[in-house]
């Protein structure tokens, strides 16, 4: 390999044996909004049924395969896949390494995605039907009384995880290892930070989630009684088990949106960000409190009330470094000179609905309140306030910002901002009244409602649909812009961006940094 | 571009309104006021509940004003500092002063939310010195109440849905408390302290009942506990909460709060009844009776899964069943003791007294062209489980 000028191979070996940190990073985007486009299909079911009462198109039981496939997909195949290849295109541009530290073990960790899924998606079609025990899979609904598909789902869920942990430890050691000179840990963009952090998050917990599906195979098959009681097992501890993930599992897609967020912001109030130290730290600390407040799912299970109210005060306590991130984003667009592009609208939209969901969670934190909102709508209307419009709008505003560093051509603007305004209405009409009816007693996961919740519910429906359809327009706007945008030659696409990935030619040549540059 | 930006706020400013205007609606207790547009927790009916809602309301209302603060200033600096009234950058980027008040200000408010929020939990935990404690059973999908008495004379009895299939599938008009209503529900007195001790047979569910500020998990094997005591007489009606399969949707919580004589004088009829179920047991039935019975307990117990023509869905296929016109022994077996392939088909030995176990065999048996002229009485069963 002497002439490292070599372009891309021709063909389909160019994929399937990519190693190249842009290609790879580019499959994973283009995968993960494939898997948007399925989980979204879901959701579009779940509240077309859900538009009336009464049950019109679907069977209860092919209604929990949907919410559950929809949360599945959603947060497995969608959001982190997502991220990832964000990090893949992004974090060796950002840092001046030539590509990522482990360009091989980068190619398995997304080649095996693809059949996970598709293990996944088949589930659906085997005698039984697919998983319908919600996202969650608590047992003992999740073994017991599992369809037997749930033996193809436990191992699929072995193959996301081990494409997790390779991914992950491919960040660590491109970040460790990588660098420019010069550019030391303090210097490393924000998108960087959060995703070393991420990446350890996933290395922490990807195992005990996997340990977790391995015991449901244990008793399954194997007579094993893990989270039964008749044979001395306890089927809270699947959640405790599970939970110790799971909390940890929504920092791992939130801190890359935070990322995100944090280049976006200074590029477009043209301003350095505000408190990049105290970002970094809030991020470790949100990092550290994401590991010791997994029961606050949990506090209607029957726990000892000291073991409650710890977990309240520490859930409390993320309040604090989450605020601190939202006054540093609001910080650096006070007194800068702002445009408002749509990434910057997205990352817009994002402080403003992160911020809402984040106060609804001071709320849920709240141990004797919470025994109202628990499992209710209000629930679902949290954490799609953090979800979608925190990790999906800053993902947008991410494609927006990067993609004419990509592929060297500039998105329609009047298109891009059209796409914000209807994803941004129609998530609010879909959600806010969401937290009407859970407030007023409307359980979550169900096929079917009572007549009192019936306004809100076409309301909520409607408003899905509204944002459904937005994302259509989205991608249009993106293959219209790679098929036949106007080219852009400037380094700096945008006039306040700063970082290495703005100083490599646009689009971004097959090899970048094959000499380091030098950070000063 | 003034314009642009004002419309940038209000479009902004949207969720924001749309929170206060719900904060500030009316809230609705009683049972026959409309509670379509209801957008708030209520108080509900219990001195805890009414603790939860001022607390839900303090932390909503912070909430509020934090956000007003936050997002203020944030519209204001979009309005402000734009590219477009040609303001030039500043150049700042950090203030140790600043950022240890935004630090410091948040933890000092969570120290005053997490004062009011221990003390409410403690309530909430304090299930000692109950008069009445009442066994909630979770099963797929119904709940069964079981009035502990000192004497061991429970009461107990299953509270199923009541909403028809008709009604579900918009065949027929739904009627008011679509969904919200069951054949028996839970009674209990006004102004006495019950304790629900809460566990499940099959998968976990869970009890809930907003008005009476109660929501505790069933966990299959554990026994949970918690308890209320409601101020006010009336129906109040709650669902379960926990996703448990097939027609969690489907099993509402209802409880009827009553006046005490009310309540002893209901209780005592409960175990009149009971005991003429066991008078019942010792008598013969005709084929009528049977499979009228029969019919009554199919519906209510067997139906979700078998299908009103005894055509199958989540279980198999009722008409020519080979177990259903096999020998009687198999058919006892697999709907006393549930079957061993499949756990949805549970054991309703427990379940169903000895008369309506008689009756539905009978009826299964004989109904959906079945035809095999044979009945089953209560001694048959008893016979049975007693032989196994
Ligand atoms: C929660 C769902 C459910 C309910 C409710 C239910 N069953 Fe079943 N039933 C099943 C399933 C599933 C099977 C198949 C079991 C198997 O494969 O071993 C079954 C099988 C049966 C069979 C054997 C049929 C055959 O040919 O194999 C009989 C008889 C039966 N049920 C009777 C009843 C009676 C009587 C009731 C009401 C008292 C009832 N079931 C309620 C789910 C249910
Ligand atoms: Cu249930």
């Amino acid at each position: 390999m002497g002439d490292h000028h070599h372009g891309p191979a021709k063909g389909l070996s160019r994929w399937l044996f990519a190693t190249n940190h842009k290609d790879i990073g580019t499959m994973y985007l283009w995968f993960s909004f494939a898997m948007f486009l399925v989980g979204g299909a879901f959701a579009m079911i779940i509240r077309a049924e859900l538009f009336q009462p009464g049950m019109q198109l679907i069977r209860p039981e092919f209604f929990n395969q949907m919410t559950t496939m929809h949360g599945l997909i959603m947060v497995f195949g969608a959001i982190m896949p997502a991220f990832v290849g964000l990090a893949n295109w992004m974090i060796p541009m950002m840092i001046g390494a030539p590509d990522m530290a482990l360009p091989r073990m980068n190619n398995w960790s997304f080649w095996i995605l693809p059949p996970a899924f598709l293990l996944l998606l088949a589930t659906m079609f085997m005698e039984g039907g697919g998983p319908a025990f919600g996202w969650t899979f608590y047992a003992p609904l999740s073994t017991t009384y599992a369809p037997p598909s749930v033996t193809f789902f436990i191992f699929g869920v072995h193959i996301l995880g081990l494409s997790s942990i390779m991914g992950s430890i491919n960040i660590v050691a491109t970040v460790m290892n990588l660098r420019a000179p010069g550019m030391t840990y303090m210097k490393m963009p924000l998108f960087v930070w959060t995703w070393f952090i991420t990446a350890y998050l996933l290395i922490a917990v990807m195992p005990v989630l996997a340990g977790a599906v391995t015991m449901m195979l244990m008793d399954i098959h194997f007579g094993t009684s893990f989270f039964s009681a008749a044979g001395g097992g306890d089927p809270v501890l699947f959640q405790h088990v599970f939970w110790f993930f799971g909390h940890p599992e929504v920092y791992i897609i939130i801190l890359p949106a935070f990322g995100v967020v944090s280049q976006i912001i200074p590029a477009f109030a043209r301003k350095p960000l505000f408190g990049y130290d105290s970002m970094v730290y809030a991020t470790a600390s949100i990092a550290f409190l994401s590991f010791i407040v997994w029961a606050h799912h949990m506090y209607t299970v029957g726990m000892p009330i000291a073991g409650e109210l710890f977990f309240m005060y520490a859930t409390m306590l993320i309040a604090v470094p989450t605020g601190v991130k939202v006054f540093n984003w609001i910080t650096t667009m006070w007194r800068g000179a702002m445009t408002f592009e749509t990434p910057m609208l997205f990352c817009i939209g994002f402080v403003v609905l992160f911020t809402i969901g984040g106060f609804t969670g001071l709320m849920l934190s709240i141990a004797p309140s919470d025994f109202q909102y628990h499992d209710s709508y209000f629930v679902v209307a949290h954490f799609h306030y953090v979800m979608v419009a925190g990790a999906v709008f800053s993902m947008t505003a991410a494609v927006y910002y990067w993609l004419p560093k990509w592929c060297g051509k500039m998105y329609n603007e009047t298109m891009g901002k059209t796409h914000f305004w209807i994803s941004f209405i129609g998530f609010n009409v879909t959600f806010f009244p969401q937290h009407f009816v859970g407030l007023a007693g409307m359980p979550r996961r169900i096929p079917d409602y009572a007549l009192q919740f019936a306004d809100f519910n076409m309301m909520s429906s409607i408003g899905a649909f509204i944002y459904g359809a937005s994302q259509l327009l989205f991608l249009y706007n993106v293959i219209a812009t790679i098929v036949g945008g106007k080219p852009v030659s400037d380094e700096k696409v945008w006039e306040g961006a700063e970082g290495l990935e703005w100083t490599v030619p646009t689009p971004a040549p097959f090899h970048t940094f094959s000499t380091p540059p030098q950070v000063r | 571009m003034l314009r642009k930006a004002r419309s940038v706020f209000w479009l902004a400013m949207f969720p924001v309104i749309l929170l206060l205007s719900g904060s500030l609606s009316p809230v609705w207790a009683d049972e026959k006021a409309d509670r379509r547009y209801q957008v708030n927790m209520e108080p509900g009916v219990t001195a805890v509940g009414a603790d939860i809602f001022s607390l839900h309301m303090l932390i909503f209302w912070i909430c509020v004003v934090i956000g007003i603060v936050v997002f203020g200033v944030m519209f204001y600096s979009i309005y402000a500092h734009r590219k477009s009234r040609g303001v030039t950058p500043a150049t700042f980027h950090e203030s140790t002063k600043v950022e240890i008040a935004w630090t410091v200000v948040p933890f000092l408010i969570l120290l005053g939310m997490a004062v009011p929020a221990t003390s409410t939990l403690i309530d909430v935990y304090d299930t000692e010195d109950a008069e009445i404690d009442i066994l909630v059973t979770g099963y797929q999908w119904k709940w069964k109440y079981e009035y502990l008495q000192d004497n061991g004379e429970n009461v107990s009895f299953f509270s199923n849905l009541k909403t028809s299939q008709e009604e579900i599938y918009n065949t027929d008009d739904k009627g008011q408390f679509y969904l919200l209503a069951v054949d028996e529900p839970l009674v209990i007195p006004v102004d006495t302290k019950v304790r629900f001790l809460v566990t499940a047979y099959d998968v976990i569910h869970s009890m809930w009942v907003p008005e009476l500020a109660v929501k505790k998990d069933a966990i299959p094997g554990f026994i949970n506990e918690t308890w209320t005591r409601a101020e006010k007489t009336g129906i109040y009606r709650g669902q379960c909460a926990e996703l448990c399969g097939k027609d969690h949707g489907f099993m509402p919580v209802v409880v009827n709060v009553v006046e005490r004589d009310e309540y002893d004088a209901w209780l005592a009829d409960k175990q009149a009844q009971a005991a003429e179920i066991a008078a019942l047991m010792e008598q013969t039935f005709t084929m009528d009776d049977l499979m009228a019975r029969g019919q009554d307990v199919y519906n209510r117990a067997c139906l979700a899964c078998h299908g009103a023509n005894g055509e199958g869905g989540v279980g198999k296929a009722i008409a020519g069943s080979a177990i259903a016109m096999g020998p009687i022994d198999g058919h006892f077996d697999i709907v006393i003791n549930g079957s061993r392939a499949n756990a949805a088909m549970q054991a309703f030995g427990g379940q169903l007294n000895d008369v309506d176990m008689a009756a539905v065999l009978t009826f299964q048996r004989n109904a959906f062209g079945n035809n095999m002229g044979e009945m089953v009485q209560p001694i048959d069963v008893y016979n049975y489980k007693q032989g196994q």
